[in-house]
């Protein structure tokens, strides 16, 4: 790892201006990727500000159709949050699928949306649920804030302070697992919410990053269970392909595991 | 440099470090405890496992400075004098290990898997929670039945204070 100056923010001010104060800062959370890619000498950010001890960012909040997930808060803790088991079952276990034990303990949210890997799973879930991504700046939808491989519409020292899940009437999250890194080789979420609107996102998938499925939002819109997507084929057109998976295996793996996903949706 | 201090396996420990510093190597290079280990360089063999405030990280992957004020127990924290942990002895009378190169962040992450679950331990549940957790030796296949036999010494203890 290359050298670097480390900062505990004590406020989402105070991260700001420290970061503002680098010549090229970036914020450190759970570390999990930032860290790894760091010592692979990737990344040789001046200053690292570390957001993950500012109380205003961690914790989980329920308001009357929604819950508000604040973005230092460790997988682990969303997993095993029991209010949220029962309100959005499927982001909760999401959350539990994500890497390992370790990886639960300190990975979080913000840092896993604010990097947008294409392999990741929250981008599903932020995706399929409509959330609203909250930055110290303003909100943004999540149609608005993933921009393809690793980029988000975060601009230079925006910090994201929590993100805001409709609790929809139904949902689900299936993943199949890359059996090394436990990435998704693809993961579908799907989600109906109160008001009938069905909502599918794949991560894992496409070369562009996480993306909604319409072939398979009308079919579950029509009629929803698993059955129904037996005869809905998915393009291959714009997937992935690498040595893991064939592009018209990934498709043929965002139908599975939406019909898998559907199965599990409480 | 950054001053740091945190409390490791008991006893406060201070010290000027550089802010690259990450915590295994404070606690190999600095502190000379040498049971923890690095496997890889990538975040993913466990190698490298302790409990900082009771959580099993990585602590490859986390700066010191992101555990000033913590409280940090590797493996060489976990006996009391010469009675081993009951994971440590399950893992011996088990042969759970052979070259023993995972088994300190074996033994952490298993001492925080069963301190999760308790007596409600299952096999499949084990080898799932392993997963951050690399053994080239073994198979697992002891790894797992120490575990289980811990767990159940663990309760057993817990239930005798
Ligand atoms: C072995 C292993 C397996 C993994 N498996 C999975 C998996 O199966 N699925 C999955 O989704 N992920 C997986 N991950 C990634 C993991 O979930 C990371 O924790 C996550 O992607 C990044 O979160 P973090 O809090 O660790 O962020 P950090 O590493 O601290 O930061 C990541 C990036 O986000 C920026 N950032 C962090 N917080 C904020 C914020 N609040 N506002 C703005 N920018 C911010 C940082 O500057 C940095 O650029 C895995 C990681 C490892 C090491
Ligand atoms: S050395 Fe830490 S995970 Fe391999
Ligand atoms: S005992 Fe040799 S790596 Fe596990």
């Amino acid at each position: 790892m290359y050298e670097t100056h480390y900062h505990r923010a004590s406020s989402v001010d105070d991260a700001a201006a420290q970061f503002a104060n680098g010549s090229e800062a970036k914020y450190l959370s759970g570390g999990q990727t930032l860290l790894p890619v760091m010592k692979q000498r990737l990344a040789a950010p001046s200053d690292v500000i570390d957001l993950a001890k500012i109380p205003a960012l961690i914790g989980i909040d329920f308001g009357g159709d929604s819950v508000t997930i604040r973005a230092a808060t460790p997988h682990y803790d969303v997993a095993s949050n029991e209010a949220l088991q029962k309100a959005l079952p499927a982001l909760a276990a999401l959350a539990g699928m994500i890497g390992d034990p370790a990886v639960r303990y300190r990975g979080t949210i913000g840092g896993s949306l604010a990097n947008n890997d294409p392999a990741a799973d929250y981008p599903a879930a932020v995706l399929a649920l409509d959330a609203t991504v909250k930055t110290n700046k303003r909100s943004i939808t999540a149609a608005d804030f993933f921009k393809g491989l690793f980029s988000t519409a975060l601009e230079d020292g925006e910090i994201i302070t929590a993100v805001t899940f409709p609790i929809p009437a139904k949902a689900g999250y299936a993943k199949f697992r890359h059996p090394a890194s436990r990435f998704a080789l693809t993961g579908v979420f799907v989600a109906q919410t109160k008001s009938g609107e069905v909502r599918v996102a794949a991560t894992g998938a496409s070369q562009n990053g996480v993306m909604r499925v319409p072939a398979i939002e009308q079919a579950l819109k029509a009629n929803w269970s698993a059955q129904a997507l037996d005869g809905v084929s998915i393009s291959a057109d714009g997937l992935m392909a690498d040595l893991h998976g064939a592009a018209d295996y990934r498709a043929n793996l965002i139908k599975v595991m939406a019909q898998r996903a559907v199965k599990d949706a409480a | 440099m950054t001053a740091i201090s945190l409390t490791v396996n008991g006893k406060v420990v201070s010290g000027n470090v550089e802010d690259r510093t990450l915590l295994v190597h404070f606690l190999r290079d600095h502190l000379n405890l040498t049971g923890t280990h690095v496997g890889c360089d990538t975040s993913q063999c466990g190698a490298c496992v302790v409990h900082v405030d009771g959580r099993a990280v990585k602590s490859c992957t986390t700066l010191v400075g992101q555990v000033d004020g913590a409280s940090v127990t590797t493996i060489e924290g976990l006996s009391q004098g010469d009675q081993l942990h009951p994971m440590q002895a399950a893992f011996r009378d088990n042969h759970g290990l052979q070259c023993g190169y995972c088994t300190p962040g074996m033994i952490m992450s298993a001492v925080d898997i069963v301190q999760r679950h308790g007596g409600k331990l299952d096999e499949a549940t084990v080898r799932h929670e392993l997963e951050g957790n690399i053994c080239r030796c073994t198979g697992y296949h002891n790894i797992v039945k120490s575990v289980l036999d811990a767990a159940g010494r663990m309760s057993t203890a817990q239930a005798a204070e």
